[in-house]
């Protein structure tokens, strides 16, 4: 049961109690627990290593509580460490020694050789061209990062607000409620530049400052958009399970500007883990008197409550949020009065992202020079991106604004999988453009990419390689907006409708050179005639391709041809076997789905190009690399 | 059909205050507890917090996580989200269908065992493709793993 904390006082000499054992010397065990780690069974990972800390004979500490013993060992659930392609990970402090795809059956050296006697366990370590990287800082995908929102993700236990105090957590929010007045707190977050990381990009303190001057109202509202319903973005997700209290003093801090004591986090229904951890730190805070009635004593109420999604990406729009929240579907409406004057139950509302959020304490901390020394001029600061898709090095990373695509891709993301060409970049999700090879040294920032006609939307950044259709792509991103659309207005309802169905002939080779402008001239209505943004932008990834790869589309309309072989209608690529490289094990037999492979085992086996759906299935699966696609493409390539 | 538990709803109801604001957690709940949404369930609910029947069912109906069908005792969610889309989680579904002998118009078994649900992301994307089964993650899917999940599910469940 923790203590409740009445006073700025009080709060100063737990912060120090906390600070002085967290830099004390004791070894820790830092264990990810963010959402793809614990997919990956870090949870169990996380719990055979205490038992074996304290099977070992070894002081096994979880809670920072106390004073630890000399020789007590720290075991840790830490938030998202962002390398996913490499997890379980496995941070071990004070070295900042960092394991790589830990195991249940790994833990016995790491406790003999790293806990017992120091030593760096090099089978584990993260290696690749030549590096053999003991600490994080010496892996190309982070050093190129900067950690800065992040930057407790590997440090701290995600679970205690105890270890956040430790690092100076919540006083950021001390600072704004009683050294600083609400235009105070308003003027550093408008001074430091940042603007909306849900995609918008709205300056954010413009926004505090929009709902700030609602000084009438006898209500006001914050709300945390946690709905990432972006395919392909888990950053908001990594960030709430993984530093939840960064995201609640960034509220709080909000909630002072704004003059706003009570505040929602709409959470999709998708993310359980952000929920809980979310559930967590709240009712930690509250017990430690940092939310509720009277903070520390200043007067100030603030309260947070946690709505989850229930399955709608349209919610994550804002008015729709609002809708959702106040228990009705989740439609948005038209823009005539906007949410910092009439939002959520009817009063000034000001909505934020997560990412925005978690950025506000160390803006009151650092102050709005330090926020603006990364990044560009009109885009300042660090943004999270999901870095995902055929690339070597997935997982989420943090950098400044204005870095190239290229250094994302190459320098952090190590380039294309499997040896293959790089063909584009989807970024900005449903809504967005892809990105191609010409725009490799396009910096990543808000102007930049809007003169290319793309958009860096939430974060989640999707490489595409040559095996990738572009039609498909488009076709893809049509479906899922035309199965989210709210339906509430005619443009995006059946817009969204009549493309779908327009990609859809054009990727079974029905298509004709009149579809291409009946999808341009859909576009240009449905963007200026749509309810929402969701309707709006619904028509960016067909716009997109077809400005950079109407070849593509062409060939599949002229020609019936997919030149990356994935519209299976089309004529196109066939599969077949080397039969002096086929050892004859029969798995591509065993696994052909329409029993297209024939051939008796030890003997090279034979591929029947008329029943064969060209999935792909046994090429994957191939141990021997035998296999490879006909046609003049590139040969065989062993995964 | 499932037979509803009143005093259940009503005890939901009561952790939501009779609140029309909460209908979609109080739904969320309600859910939990069947796995889907029984009629009379919320024919109680619409008659309980003051709500009309035609609203409720908006709302049950909007979401996609509300279902009105009974589940599976083994939901399969299989994401077609973009990371996962690049990295062929199509052959995935497509083997999970077969295995099942389930479809898009037909997600359900008829004994009552599997569901197949496609979702649109699930937020695991550094590991694509991701198959969710109720609330255990499998990551780095491919048609083979999928397949041997389904066997494995089935034969724990003394199914042919």
């Amino acid at each position: 049961m923790r203590t409740k904390l009445n006073n700025r006082a009080e709060f100063q000499a737990v912060q120090a109690k906390y600070e002085a054992i967290h830099n004390s010397a004791n070894r820790k065990i830092l264990v990810c627990c963010g959402n793809g780690c614990v997919s990956s069974g870090s949870l169990k990972l996380y719990e055979e290593m205490k038992n074996a800390v304290e099977a070992a004979g070894l002081k096994c500490v979880v809670e920072l509580m106390e004073e630890p013993e000399k020789d007590a060992v720290n075991v840790k659930k830490t938030g998202c460490i962002g390398f996913c392609e490499m997890g379980p990970l496995v941070k071990i402090e004070p070295e900042g020694w960092l394991y790589t795809k830990v195991q249940i059956s790994d833990i016995p050296e790491i406790i003999e050789s790293t806990i017992r006697n120091g030593e760096f366990v090099s089978r584990l370590a993260y290696r690749n061209a030549g590096i053999l990287a003991k600490k994080q800082s010496e892996i190309p995908f982070y050093n190129k990062q900067t950690r800065r929102m992040l930057n407790y993700c590997g440090s701290i236990d995600c679970e205690s607000i105890e270890d956040y105090i430790g690092v100076g957590g919540y006083s950021a929010a001390v600072k704004a409620l009683f050294d600083m007045t609400p235009e105070q707190v308003v003027n550093e977050v408008t001074e430091s530049g940042i603007r909306g990381r849900g995609g918008a990009g709205f300056p954010t303190g413009k926004k505090w400052a929009q709902v700030a001057a609602n000084k009438a109202a006898d209500v006001k509202y914050i709300v945390c958009n946690g709905d990432e319903g972006d395919p392909g973005a888990f950053m908001d997700g990594s960030t709430m399970e993984g530093t939840p209290h960064k995201v609640i003093e960034g509220m709080i801090i909000a909630g002072i500007g704004c003059e706003a004591e009570e505040a929602y986090i709409y959470v999709r229904a998708e993310y359980p883990l952000s929920v809980s951890r979310l559930g967590m730190a709240i009712e930690q805070a509250t017990e430690m008197g940092l939310l509720g009635d009277n903070i520390l004593g200043s007067g100030k109420n603030f309260h947070i409550h946690i709505n989850q999604g229930a399955g709608a990406f349209v919610c994550g729009e804002g008015s729709a949020m609002t809708n959702s929240i106040e228990g009705n579907r989740g439609m948005p409406r038209a823009k005539l009065y906007h949410q910092v004057d009439v939002g959520l139950y009817g009063k000034p509302t000001c909505l934020n992202n997560v990412e925005t959020f978690a950025n506000v304490p160390d803006i009151i901390n650092h102050g709005a020079a330090w926020f603006k020394s990364v990044g560009t001029e009109g885009s300042t600061g660090t943004k999270a991106f999901a870095l995902t898709g055929n690339v070597n090095n997935t997982g989420i990373i943090e950098v400044p604004m204005g870095i190239t695509l290229r250094e994302v891709v190459v320098g952090i993301g190590g380039g294309i999988k499997n040896y293959q060409d790089f063909k584009a970049v989807q970024i900005g999700g449903p809504s967005g453009g892809c990105l191609t090879y010409e725009h490799l040294d396009l910096p990543l920032d808000f102007d930049s990419l809007k003169s290319v006609g793309a958009i860096i939307g939430s974060g989640g950044l999707v490489v595409m390689d040559e095996n990738t259709c572009m039609v498909d792509t488009a076709r893809f991103f049509m479906n899922f907006i035309c199965k989210e659309s709210c339906g509430k207005c005619t443009p995006c309802r059946e817009g969204t409708t009549r493309m779908k169905q327009i990609l859809e002939n054009i990727c079974d080779g029905e298509g004709t050179m009149e579809d291409l402008d009946e999808l341009e001239e859909i576009a240009r209505m449905m963007e200026k005639s749509s309810l929402c943004g969701l309707g709006k932008t619904a028509a960016n990834p067909v716009l997109s391709t077809l400005a950079n790869f109407r070849k593509e589309y062409e060939e599949h309309i002229n020609e019936k041809q997919c030149r990356a072989g994935v519209c299976q209608k089309l004529s196109q690529k066939v599969y077949a076997i080397n039969a002096a490289t086929c050892i004859g094990c029969t798995k591509c037999a065993r696994n052909c789905p329409v029993e297209a492979i024939t051939g008796e085992i030890k003997t090279p086996h034979v591929i029947d190009a008329s029943k064969c759906i060209k999935c792909g299935t046994c090429m994957e699966g191939c141990p021997a690399g035998a296999i490879y696609i006909e046609n003049g493409r590139k040969g065989n390539v062993k995964y | 059909m499932v037979k509803v538990d009143y005093k259940l709803i009503d005890e939901i109801l009561g952790r939501y205050d009779y609140d029309k604001g909460n209908i979609i957690a109080i739904m969320q709940a309600v859910q939990e507890e069947y796995r889907y949404l029984p009629q009379a369930a919320l024919e109680y609910i619409a008659e309980k917090i003051g709500v009309s029947m035609a609203k409720i069912f908006g709302v049950a109906t909007f979401y996609e996580n509300f279902s009105m069908d009974a589940k599976g005792k083994y939901v399969i969610k299989v994401c077609r989200g973009t990371a996962c889309h690049v990295r062929k989680s199509a052959n995935v579904l497509e083997a999970v269908y077969e295995a099942t002998g389930l479809n898009e118009d037909k997600p359900s078994t008829e004994d009552g065992l599997f569901t197949v649900e496609i979702v649109s992301c699930l937020g695991a994307c550094g590991l694509a493709p991701v198959v969710v089964v109720n609330d255990e993650v499998h990551s780095k899917m491919t048609p083979e793993k999928a397949q041997a999940l389904i066997s494995e599910l089935k034969e724990k469940e003394d199914v042919r």
